[in-house]
């Protein structure tokens, strides 16, 4: 036995595999307890914010102000404001004010400037119609307030007199020390269609989608297990009856019967725990078939019949003389059932036929989210690759550690 | 010595029109066919055929592991009836057997321990004390020259072929059936160790007087050890009698040929050489 556990663990399929599993588990376990924020609280008034380092403006303004004189400060400020899209007009205004067309270069922020704070000018029309006058005065105004040196006058509305009285002014030189500003949030994957934190929404899904795997997982081994056990040792009658209710379950797809199952109870009553149960119902019976064939292939070895001939009964022979020969091939057989059953529930959930939203996320309903809010088509990414990613490790590493038992179990597969 | 039994021979197990097949249709093969037999009291038979021949099936039916196609199986005169789970294990209480190959014949998740204590709970010795359990596995031990203290705790394939085979026998001392069934019980193991375990097959035979029932391809064997030989070919009894009858004055071209197998039939079997 020790020296079976050795063997696994040299093996470094199983290793590899081990390890990133463990890696998700412990971060679904430790991750909570640093951060307490409930996964499905709503922080974003708005849709997808993208993943970044947010710093509050109200925080950063009471907070101590240095003086730095950068360089470059000003050129980043306006590369950040002037989008492609912003360049391109700028260039058509300067092309009908007639500047020609060498001239302009709008990717060089500090020529294009000059050109434009030299040459605009709100009054001439250019032949443009009004809506595109206006457009360029705006952008002009706005260009002109980032170069300006005056910077912005912090001011509060005195409520008796109701006149604005100054309480700090902010210049283009001022930085605040981000260590010093009380209100930061980190929000490594960005916010979700609901405006909620993708991380810890994240984490909270692998978890619940974890759980989901094992339930489900186990209640289909269990399943599976005692009738493959009872089907192959007993045969006869028993045998029949069983297999007849297998072949049933073979005939309609599994996938079939869980989506007309979770469609049955309804979206009320589809807690995690049902949707686990459901999916472990509707997948024992390739693990049965599985059983039943090895069973079948053990029953009539010689410890078998010495072991009946020493007067033990069924139970005692189905328990100590098939089980423990068939472990192995059971512990891998409920790894690929863990594996399937998360597979399961995030296709369950993919077609809305999930867990209940309200509660819990898991991985299925997160992709369900990012799809019917077109995560993909609008390109947030970070609302639905992460998620992918974690599903495919999931998988990758509970496949990894099977084929890694397969190897040591089976020793005509050893390399 | 036949001479003698006979007197007072009185049937044990027996059989009529005995018959296995395995398969259907195109896949059928008839392993035993239509077998006649009668194994008396107290007496060494020697099943003896080639590779094949349905000794092994005939060897399972008579233990009741695999159920007959066709045919009686009659024990101690009276029908047998294993029908149901408590009334084979009733039967197997009166009959045991040595299997062809002693590294498949035990669980390797078991210890060597647990094996002899399942055959002292079956001859009732359930409450008995654990001195007195210990007692008996150490008497069983030592008549096959085994040291019980070395085996405690270690399991079967932490033993040789030969152990292995001679643990049997002192599975069968302790559970002191009526029938031994003992197939092949030296064919998987070395030569050397082949005369030790014969030795104490027939001491352990003479000594409680048990039927038992030796298979083997080998007819010089057969002639060392049996009182009745039966021969099969192809899942039939070609011809059977004393040992001295059968193996001296053969009938059949096939019993010529098994003997023909064996070069120097009477020295084979000589322990002195072996
Ligand atoms: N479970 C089974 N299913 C189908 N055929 C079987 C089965 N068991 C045995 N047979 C066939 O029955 C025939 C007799 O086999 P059996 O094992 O009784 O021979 P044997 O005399 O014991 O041979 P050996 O000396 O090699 O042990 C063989 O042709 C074998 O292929
Ligand atoms: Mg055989």
């Amino acid at each position: 036995m020790k020296n079976m556990l050795q063997q696994i663990f040299r093996s470094s399929k199983f290793l590899i595999g081990f390890t990133i599993f463990m890696t998700m588990l412990l971060t679904v376990i430790i991750y909570p307890l640093i951060v307490k924020d409930e996964p499905l609280a709503i922080i974003g008034q708005g849709t997808f914010f993208e993943p970044g380092i947010y710093v509050n403006v109200f925080d950063s303004i009471n907070s101590t102000h240095y003086t730095l004189s950068l360089n470059d400060a000003a050129a980043r400020r306006i590369a950040s404001k002037l989008g492609d899209q912003e360049r391109l007009d700028m260039k058509d205004w300067l092309l009908a004010f007639g500047i020609p067309e060498n001239e302009i270069d709008i990717h060089d922020n500090t020529k294009l400037m000059e050109l434009w704070v030299n040459n605009y000018d709100s009054k001439l029309a250019l032949g443009m119609t009004s809506a595109k006058r206006n457009y360029y005065a705006r952008l002009d105004k706005s260009l002109k307030g980032i170069l300006g040196t005056e910077g912005v006058i912090i001011a509060i509305k005195n409520t008796e007199t109701g006149l604005l009285e100054e309480t700090n002014s902010i210049v283009q030189t001022d930085y605040v020390n981000i260590g010093q500003v009380s209100s930061i949030r980190i929000l490594p994957l960005g916010t979700d269609n609901f405006g909620r934190d993708i991380l810890t929404e994240l984490v909270s899904a692998t978890r619940t989608s974890l759980q989901i795997g094992f339930v489900a997982g186990i209640i289909a081994t269990l399943i599976g297990l005692t009738l493959g056990l009872f089907a192959g040792y007993i045969g006869g009658l028993v045998d029949d009856v069983i297999m007849f209710i297998t072949n049933l379950f073979t005939v309609i797809p599994g996938f079939v019967l869980l989506i007309l199952i979770s469609f049955s109870i309804g979206q009320e009553q589809r807690g995690a725990i049902t949707v686990a149960v459901v999916i472990g119902f509707t997948s024992w019976v390739w693990t049965a078939r599985a059983v039943r064939s090895q069973v079948v292939s053990l029953r009539n070895r010689d410890h078998v019949n010495l072991s009946k001939l020493s007067g033990h009964s069924i139970v005692h022979i189905i328990l100590a003389d098939i089980l423990p020969y068939i472990a192995s091939y059971v512990i891998m057989a409920l790894i690929l059932q863990i594996s399937s059953g998360i597979l399961a529930e995030a296709g369950l959930s993919i077609l809305g036929l999930g867990p209940k939203t309200t509660e819990v996320p898991t991985l299925g309903l997160m992709m369900n989210w990012a799809m019917i809010y077109s995560a993909h088509v609008t390109g947030k990414w970070w609302a639905y690759i992460p998620v992918l990613v974690t599903i495919a490790m999931v998988s990758f590493s509970m496949n990894l550690m099977n084929t890694g038992l397969d190897q040591v179990f089976n020793p005509a597969l050893r390399d | 010595m036949a001479e003698i039994r006979s007197l007072e021979k009185k049937s044990c197990l027996s059989g009529s029109g005995l018959t296995k097949v395995f398969g259907f249709g195109n896949q059928k093969t008839v392993a035993v066919d239509h077998v006649d037999f009668n194994f008396y009291e107290g007496e060494v038979v020697s099943i003896v055929g080639e590779s094949g021949s349905g000794k092994t099936t005939l060897a399972k039916m008579l233990l009741g592991l695999i159920s007959s196609t066709e045919g009686e199986i009659y024990f101690q005169g009276k029908k047998l009836d294993i029908r149901t789970q408590r009334k084979k294990r009733e039967y197997w209480k009166n009959i045991q057997a040595i299997f062809q190959d002693p590294f498949s014949s035990y669980n390797i998740f078991n210890k060597i321990d647990s094996v002899l204590l399942d055959c002292i709970h079956m001859r009732g010795g359930r409450k008995f004390s654990h001195a007195k359990k210990v007692e008996l596995m150490i008497e069983a031990c030592s008549f096959v020259n085994l040291k019980f203290e070395e085996l405690t705790n270690k399991y079967p394939f932490e033993l040789s072929g030969g152990q292995m085979q001679r643990l049997m026998i002192a599975r069968i001392f302790l559970l002191k059936p009526q029938v031994l069934l003992a197939d092949e019980p030296t064919s998987m193991i070395d030569a050397s160790s082949r005369a030790t375990i014969l030795d104490y097959l027939t001491k352990l035979s003479k000594e409680t007087g048990m039927t038992t029932i030796f298979i083997t391809h080998d007819i010089g064997l057969a002639y060392y050890v049996s009182d009745t030989v039966y021969i099969m070919e192809r899942g039939k009894f070609v011809e059977s009698g004393s040992a001295d009858a059968v193996i001296l004055t053969p009938k059949e071209p096939y019993t010529q040929r098994l003997i023909n197998d064996v070069p120097k039939i009477y020295e084979a079997w000589d322990l002195s050489t072996v």
